[in-house]
């Protein structure tokens, strides 16, 4: 969620259980007002924050000129000094995903350690060697705050454009969803590149605006059910992964407010086929 | 004349009928008639008065026909229907009125409230950064007053909230008065009567078609294990008893009383809440009850689990002193001269804190009771023959840890410690409250300062178990038959093997012959004897 709209964006996120408190709140307004400044970017967001054993890490993201693609992470761990998040690539998700155990720990430097062992050589012959791998928390929290963004992130349809130039914006006439909209899920986009755009029929296709469908609807996900639509408090759409507990979405119906913040152990709910 | 006049008058008006018919027609294109258009111009020019109405009744006219094009709304109106959110705030607006229209309560009844301060503890946990928001406490808050004044409470305690799917459920643990009991227990209890009765009803019925039946199908041989009777209320995992409601302002409603195979299965399964009660719960093993039992049983799960208090503020009676060492200790009561231990030691050491909430058992239950006496005192003629059977397996009786034992002494999941600690903050310490967070029940919050503490439980009700839930496999097939040498299948002889052993009959057979050869010698010696 956009950071200028802490104030009374984290109020409409509360139902899950988890607050900032009135000091970290005060801290975030006044270290992004200067994360913004030194980095130059154009927005700030709170993405939220992941809870370790020892410690908590908070997460913002700063956005530049494309709201999609252009994003960098930073994570604090007292939500003023903040350090940037190394950028995810393929090899760093591999080995992550094969490191990373339990619960976070709370210390950056924290190493996981894994031992793989590879062949050399072919047939009988091949030599098994065990290597040991190390995978700092840093990067972990790395590959896990941009899986979670691909996974579950979600804006309100029509929230954001594709320009012709292929780049992301903000849609400034974006009025909100009615309230008949609002209880859709075909209405809320995952707010990542599109990962499987179903091949559509043309009746399908002809009601879709290129500049707006340009992202995959929650409604395809897989398995069905894996978000919790609720209305809650006085007319506010929230919406609950399944699958990432603890990101929770909220949009108010006919106003432009939305965001999404996550804020949990960071360990995704494999379970979920057995719990629906 | 007259009657020409009148002839002649009627005629015209015959003519003007017929022409009036005819502009009367519709056309079949618009639907529409001249005479109703020209009605409707008519009118329409009488109204307005237009300024040289002859230039520009070609334009009324079609003004008026596009008028007529206009969905006519009929002076019905559909009523939408109600949505959700404003029956809900019509709910929600009692919450707001105050009860009775009494002016000013008295203070002794002020006081005597069974209303936990949700104000306090929603301030203090904001400060450990969980909490609803204020709106919703506050809403919160005023439907537990609706629930404390509708119910005999001695005890009420703000739990929780449970996440769903569906739905949230609020929690409110609550004691009822000293003999004020619960209605709702009987009928529960007649039912289970009612299904004991049939069951034996049925037995009969089966006895007597096993007479008249010549060839009876074989008996099952399976006897189904014991059935570990629950807690008595106020004992145990029933110590209290709960309401939920979904939403503030709706009616709560109250839990039944959790069995120890409702707490069983539940440790068995994984799933989330729908935020309807009367949901069946479709898992594997099944689980006896729906939602609103799986919901209980979770409740004193995670109560169990996370109930958390600072060393010292509960002790436990002093009749039962050290004399009773062996049973369980299960009542404590507040220790009046607790001092409360500073913020920074109760963050540092989980040592400072202990359980207050009995632990449960494997058996499901907080004591332990002994399945393998029950047959004796229920069936006494069978007792002799069962006796024998049973007392080898005499089980060990399952001991879990006392009461108010340290949360030190937990045990670890998969090498992650069950609880964090930490204070609420560090700029400013001197004011910091200990916030405990349990790692073993994601959502599960105490916090402590000075003799103030409080537990609460925000969450999806899952416990953590530090890898993948994999669903219990479902027990081996029972054997058709006992297994022995004439079902066997044997293995074909080989050759060889036939040729040994046609040999050896043959042996056999000569040694036979001569031997009956001898004693046909003998006999015939015997003869001619």
């Amino acid at each position: 969620m956009d950071s200028s709209t802490l104030y009374y964006s984290l109020e409409l996120v509360s139902g899950n259980g988890l607050i900032l408190s009135c000091e970290q709140k005060a801290a975030l307004q006044t270290s992004l007002v200067i994360l913004k400044r030194n980095y130059r970017f154009s927005r700030v967001l709170f993405w939220g924050k992941i809870l370790g054993v020892k410690g908590d890490y908070f997460i913002a993201q700063g956005v530049t000129e494309d709201e999609m693609r252009d994003k960098k992470i930073m994570y604090s761990l007292n939500c003023i000094d903040w350090q940037l998040l190394p950028p995810p690539t393929e090899a760093l998700l591999a080995e992550v995903s094969a490191a990373a155990m339990g619960r976070f720990v709370g210390d950056p430097s924290f190493e996981y350690e894994y031992t793989e062992t590879r062949r050399q050589g072919e047939g009988d012959a091949a030599a098994k060697e065990e290597f040991t791998v190390k995978v700092t928390e840093e990067k972990r929290l790395a590959a896990t705050v941009f899986t979670i963004d691909r996974d579950v992130s979600v804006v309100p349809r029509g929230a954001l454009i594709q320009t012709p130039h292929g780049t992301v914006q903000v849609n400034r006439s974006f009025q909100g969803l009615s309230s008949l909209e609002a209880g859709n899920l075909k209405n809320y986009l995952h707010f990542t590149e599109p990962q499987h755009q179903k091949k559509k029929s043309i009746l399908e296709m002809a009601d879709l605006n290129p500049s707006i469908d340009f992202l995959d609807p929650l409604s395809e996900d897989i398995p069905k059910g894996s978000w919790s639509m609720q209305l809650e408090g006085s007319s506010v759409c929230v919406l609950r992964s399944l699958l990432w507990l603890g990101l929770t979405f909220f949009h108010v119906p006919t106003t432009p407010q939305h965001g999404y913040v996550y804020m949990g152990d960071g360990i995704k709910n494999l379970d979920l086929p057995f719990m629906l | 004349m007259e009657q020409q006049e009148e002839a002649s008058l009627n005629q015209t008006e015959q003519v003007a009928i017929y022409f009036k018919a005819f502009m009367l027609k519709n056309s079949p294109k618009s639907n529409l008639n001249l005479y109703d258009h020209l009605v409707h111009l008519l009118t329409k020019v009488m109204d307005e008065r237009p300024e040289n109405a002859v230039d520009v009744i070609e334009d009324l006219s079609r003004e008026v026909k596009r008028a007529g094009l206009q969905h006519n709304q009929s002076t019905l109106r559909d009523t939408p229907p109600t949505p959700a959110i404003q029956l809900l705030a019509e709910q929600q607006k009692t919450l707001f009125t105050r009860g009775g229209g009494d002016e000013v309560e008295t203070e002794e009844e002020l006081v005597e409230t069974p209303l936990p301060n949700l104000a306090e503890l929603s301030f203090y946990l904001e400060q450990a950064g969980v909490g609803l928001g204020r709106e919703e406490m506050q809403r919160i808050h005023l439907a537990l007053k609706q629930l404390v004044d509708t119910q005999p409470l001695q005890l009420c305690r703000f739990w929780g909230k449970i996440l769903g799917t569906g739905g949230n459920y609020l929690v409110a643990e609550v004691e009822y008065r000293e003999g004020e009991e619960e209605e709702e227990d009987s009928p529960q209890e007649e039912g289970a009567d009612d299904e004991e009765k049939e069951g034996g009803a049925r037995d009969e019925d089966e006895e007597g078609e096993v007479a008249e039946v010549i060839d009876p199908l074989p008996e099952s041989t399976y006897k189904p294990p014991p059935v570990v009777p629950k807690e008595e209320n106020r004992t145990g995992v029933n110590k209290f008893s709960y309401f939920v409601c979904r939403e503030p302002g709706l009616p709560w409603i109250r839990l039944p009383p959790v069995t120890p195979a409702q707490i069983n299965a539940a440790r068995q399964i994984r799933r989330f809440f729908t935020g309807n009660l009367d949901a069946p719960i479709v898992s594997y093993p099944p689980f006896p009850g729906n939602e609103g039992n799986y919901l209980r049983a979770q409740i004193a799960r995670i109560s169990a689990g996370t109930q958390v208090s600072p060393l010292g503020f509960y002790q436990f009676g002093e009749e039962e002193g050290e004399e009773e060492e062996e049973t369980v200790r299960d009542s404590f009561e507040e220790n009046p001269d607790f001092e409360g231990i500073p913020v920074p030691e109760m963050a540092d050491s989980l040592s400072n804190w202990v359980h207050h909430t009995q632990h449960i058992l494997q058996q499901g239950r907080c004591v332990w009771v002994n399945l393998a006496e029950k047959p004796e005192e229920d069936f006494e003629e069978e007792a002799d023959e069962e006796e024998k059977e049973e007392e080898p397996d005499e089980p060990e009786p399952e001991v879990g840890p006392p009461l108010l034992t340290p949360l030190s002494e937990d045990a670890e999941i998969n090498t992650t410690p069950p609880w964090s600690s930490k204070m609420s903050s560090s700029l400013i310490p001197q004011f910091a409250i200990a916030v405990l967070r349990s790692n073993l029940w994601p959502g599960a919050y105490a916090y402590a300062t000075g003799k103030k503490f409080e537990n609460i439980y925000i969450g999806w009700g899952m416990k953590f178990t530090g890898g993948e839930y994999t669903p219990p496999v479902p027990p081996p097939p029972q054997h058709e038959y006992p297994s022995g040498e004439e079902i066997t299948e044997a293995l074909d002889p080989s050759l060889e093997e036939e040729q040994a052993l046609r040999d050896a009959l043959e042996e056999q057979r000569a040694a036979q012959e001569e031997a009956e050869d001898f004693e046909g010698d003998e006999e015939e010696d015997d003869e001619d004897d």
